[in-house]
């Protein structure tokens, strides 16, 4: 990553015009995402509309968005849901001057994007935030290349639509490819995220139909009664794969539903890049394309060695970039369906408008097992003799219990923790829940490598278990037993140490972890190419370690990506700091008195 | 039902304000005591370097900064190694990794530093209000109110009504709660008009404890009592309530309830449920006799349109027992009542 300072002087042009979205309706959709748009070529890398230069504009507003039949309020940037694409290049700098027109705070992240922490846009973290009717200017360089995205850390914004894509192109070009397109996936729901977050916190299956049934189980579906009885004398249910689900959701590609059919243009033969990137508030997606080869260039924006693959189970705030060489069909239907399979979108790669693949039928609900539990089953004989109905029953094996505080020392118990994995097993090798049965390939996170050695190569020089903790009757979330709003400590580190980080999901949902200002390595396959991301998605029950170098100072987020479990507080603030030359702090926290100081207007 | 609510409005007031914190005047902030030091480096690494950071620039209407950081590719991170208190693995022979290998030290983790890295840059203040304000977003607090029965119901005699629900105001661990529960015969007064008020506080995953206070409007003479409960989801799925009451006049009584919701298609449920009260004396002027005063057993089948909207029909057997069976016949009623119920459930 060498730093580049040549920049395209043509880019500079539309710098700060494509506010001029909002002229019709039409123009709701930036260009980039507008139905039948060309993509961009190696000739045209920055289509119209799209956000260019050194100096970036963005307003943050209020607008409304209305999509397959369903209308509602919205937030935005520029008018646009999502947001404008930012194009830059490695080795430029940006300014990004954010203006927030809202009534209420807002704030801006660059998800993936390494820069300084006071530029990461976290509020009460790494910034103050941006009021209402002020300009904060965002200013760093760029000295990554991949696909990355951006949204707003404040409330919950982002599951309104503060969201968009931005494409860092390398510095030194690229020509692996000859058309892209950039495919934002997303869910939009009329119903605001904090009412949703009341009824679930009411009831926790309040989005779930498609729960088993009385009716299932005559018919002969599902579990058995006997399997069914096992796991409400646990009250745990086999159904619970998403909380908010396509009872309340549209789910969209870059703002189209199905019935917008969004578009984008190929000519057969052409190696087609898609940059697909997973912002949805709170669902996970299988992504594929009947009649494709996907094949895995880049995870998380950075450059793996090709993978080959029919299905990509992409987790909320992950990235994935795929090169597909359509040839045969005048249309390919680009299907994201949700992991639960309470819906699907389909977009279309067609060589004209107006041509469609038949959308695929919905594939049925899968259930979860022991595995998703936390019982890692391999090698042992247990048959059907496992009694599960007993808590903390003293007469089985401690590591059978589903509530042992000894498999989790460093868990504060309480209310928030209904469960601890007993035998969480490593699932970065594990086929993604519900695709176990797909019937072609589907990517694991083993599969991938690093296209680039790794850079830091040492063994870390401790591990930490971080455990992922829930009580999903109640719809409490929380990192090692306590919520962000208890304000827990935040997890230390020294400036460029190494620590392995073991992620432990003891709850049986899958959880996408992200940390700010950083790219880790997952630990799975031979050291030395293991792929390097920011978001890593734990599977129920599992278990992901991820070796980090702390090589960022400052305070960092580092939470779980589906926002209202973190809004819930799926959240801690991890410290980098150079501890050679540690404590010379005069501004020490809390001590200063609050209205001491003239902090301007109210407002 | 005045005093309840007052109950719940002190409930309400604790919560934590949100901060305000619009617009910030930064000139006001000493930059000159923006050491870097705070970030544990005196001599600042490139990407931490602000020294050339223009104030003066801040002002009321723009945060504007201009730090000037140098790219830290993450090539350069084994140039920055000196000081690291553990043994070094490079050239770790690729293909020949073995897991004991691949094990982590045990260097122990650094302290949890004193200082926050974005209070040397806005300033602790603004920060400090800043994470407040993060954490009191974060704080559920939440509310609901609903009838889980509201129905009519018909048997042997004139037609009558029943409800029942609660609302509550709080977070995950704390709630105040206000339910209510009667029943009448059209056309008279009602039977029974009960509202308790109490504090719940979640004790572990399933179960809560209640404490505070029922009032019965209804019957005649009115009661008020103390309150202590549980209520909980046992295993199996089995909604449970236990609790127990003390009157002004010091008699005592029990109750306990369990239902289960048996989903027989995604939006048909049937849910079966039963009550038991029991007196440990006598209270005549209320017509309970100590011992099992009585118990129910009801089943409705709901047809939910929505989660939180949904009708439905059902049944309900009461049958009082021992002496207050005998209260009940000296009163010319039949301890034993049969119903059939039709009625709606909804919360918001």
């Amino acid at each position: 990553m060498t730093r580049h300072q040549s920049l395209d002087r043509r880019r500079f042009i539309t710098t700060s015009g494509a506010v001029a979205a909002a002229l019709g309706s039409s123009a709701f959709f930036p260009a980039w995402a507008r139905n039948g748009t060309a993509g961009s070529t190696a000739s045209a890398l920055a289509a119209p509309g799209t956000l260019t230069g050194n100096d970036i504009a963005l307003t943050i507003g209020d607008s409304h968005f209305a999509t397959g039949g369903r209308a509602g309020h919205a937030v935005t940037v520029n008018g646009t849901l999502p947001a404008p694409l930012i194009r830059l290049r490695e080795g430029q700098s940006v300014r990004l001057s954010v203006k927030n027109t809202l009534a209420e705070q807002s704030s801006i992240h660059w998800h993936g994007l390494l820069l300084p922490f006071d530029m990461d846009g976290v509020p009460g973290v790494s910034f103050p935030g941006i009021d209402p009717g002020q300009t904060f200017v965002y200013d760093f360089p760029l000295i990554q290349s991949g696909t990355y995205w951006y949204h707003s850390h404040s409330g919950m914004q982002e599951a309104m639509g503060l969201y968009g894509p931005i494409v860092v192109d390398p510095a030194g070009g690229d020509d692996s490819y000859d058309r892209e397109h950039v495919l934002v996936l997303s869910d939009f729901s009329t119903m605001h995220p904090h009412e949703q977050l009341r009824r679930l916190k009411r009831m926790g299956g309040y989005f779930n139909e498609q729960r088993q049934t009385i009716a299932g189980l005559l018919a002969g579906e599902g579990q058995s009664l006997s399997e069914r009885l096992e796991w409400a004398a646990m009250r745990m249910d086999p159904t619970d794969i998403s909380d908010v689900t396509g009872a309340t959701y549209s789910f969209l590609i870059n703002g189209h539903g199905n019935a917008e059919n969004w578009t984008g243009m190929f000519a057969p033969g052409e190696r087609v890049k898609l940059r697909v990137i997973n912002a949805s508030s709170m669902t996970n997606f299988n992504f594929r394309i009947p009649g494709l080869s996907l094949t895995v260039v880049a995870a998380d924006g950075l450059a793996v060695q090709p993978v080959e693959t029919d299905e990509v189970q992409i987790a909320i705030a992950e990235t994935y970039d795929f090169i597909v060489t359509p040839v045969e069909q005048p249309a390919y239907g680009i299907i994201a369906e949700a992991i639960d399979r309470s819906g699907q979108v389909r977009a279309t790669l067609a060589t004209r408008m107006g041509v469609a693949a038949p959308i695929p039928t919905i594939r049925k609900r899968p259930l979860l097992g022991m595995r998703d539990m936390g019982m890692d089953m391999s090698g042992m004989d247990m048959g059907d003799t496992l009694d599960l109905s007993q808590p903390d029953a003293g007469s089985m094996d401690h590591s059978m219990s589903m509530r042992d505080p000894s498999v989790a020392p460093g868990v504060k118990m309480g209310p928030g923790v209904a469960t601890l994995s007993p035998m969480p097993a490593d699932r970065l090798g594990d086929v993604p829940t519900g695709l176990e049965d797909a019937g072609h390939r589907v990517l694991t996170y083993a599969q991938l490598r690093s296209a680039t050695p790794n850079p830091d190569a040492r063994l870390p020089s401790r591990q930490i278990d971080v455990h992922l903790t829930a009580n999903m009757e109640r719809y409490m979330w929380s990192i090692d037993g306590e919520d962000f709003a208890s304000g827990p400590d935040p997890i230390p580190f020294r400036l460029n140490e190494r620590v392995r980080v073991n992620l432990i999901n003891d709850t049986m949902m899958p959880h996408p972890i992200h940390l700010h200002g950083h790219f880790f390595e997952l630990v799975t396959g031979e050291p030395g190419h293991r792929p390097r991301k920011h978001t890593v998605n734990v599977l129920p029950g599992g278990k992901a370690s991820f070796d980090l170098t702390a090589d960022a100072v400052g305070d960092w987020a580092f939470h779980c990506h589906m926002l209202l479990h973190m809004h819930s507080g799926m959240m801690r603030v991890v410290t980098v700091r150079d501890t050679n030359h540690q404590d010379a702090g005069q501004h020490k926290p809390g001590k200063h008195d609050m209205n001491g100081h003239d902090m301007g207007g109210e407002g | 039902m005045r005093r309840s609510l007052l109950l719940i409005a002190a409930a309400v007031a604790t919560p934590a304000a949100a901060q305000d914190h619009s617009a910030t005047d930064h000139s006001q902030m000493d930059h000159s005591q923006m050491d870097h030091s705070v970030m544990g480096d005196p001599a600042p690494e490139p990407e931490m370097d602000h020294s050339t950071m223009d104030h003066s620039m801040m002002g009321h209407s723009t945060m504007e900064m201009d730090p000037k950081p140098e790219p830290k590719a993450a090539e350069t991170v084994d140039e920055k190694m000196e000081g690291m208190d553990h043994s070094m693995h490079h050239g770790h022979a690729m293909g020949t990794s073995t897991q004991a290998e691949d094990q982590p030290g045990n260097t122990p983790a650094p302290a949890v530093p004193s200082v926050h890295a974005a209070d040397a840059i806005f300033g602790p203040d603004v920060m400090q209000r800043s994470r407040a304000h993060l954490l009191a977003d974060m704080r559920f607090t939440g509310y609901s109110v609903g009838l889980d029965m509201l129905e009519y119901r018909m048997g042997d005699g004139p037609d009558g009504y029943a409800f029942e629900g609660a609302a509550w105001y709080g977070g995950d661990i704390d709630r105040a709660v206000v339910a209510y529960q009667g029943e009448g015969t059209f056309g008279e007064s009602p039977e029974a008009v009960e509202l308790d008020a109490y504090w719940r506080h979640a004790i572990n995953p399933w179960f809560n404890l209640q404490l505070g206070a029922r009032h019965d409007f209804r019957p005649d003479p009115d009661r008020t009592y103390a309150l202590i409960g549980i209520d909980g989801l046992a295993p199996y799925w089995i909604e449970v309530e236990a609790q127990a009451f003390v009157s002004e006049k010091g008699d005592i009584h029990v109750r306990g309830s369990a239902s289960h919701d048996m989903r027989i298609t995604q939006k048909l449920v049937f849910e079966p449920e039963a009550e038991i009260d029991v007196a440990l004396q006598d209270v005549p002027e209320l017509g309970i006799g100590s011992g099992i005063e009585k118990f129910e057993l009801s089943g409705r089948l709901r047809y939910e349109i929505e989660r939180n909207f949904a009708p439905y029909v059902g049944f309900a057997w009461e049958r009082k027992l021992g002496r207050s069976a005998d209260f009940a016949r000296t009163e010319g009623e039949d301890p034993s009542r049969f119903t059939w119920l039709a009625g709606l459930r909804f919360w918001f």
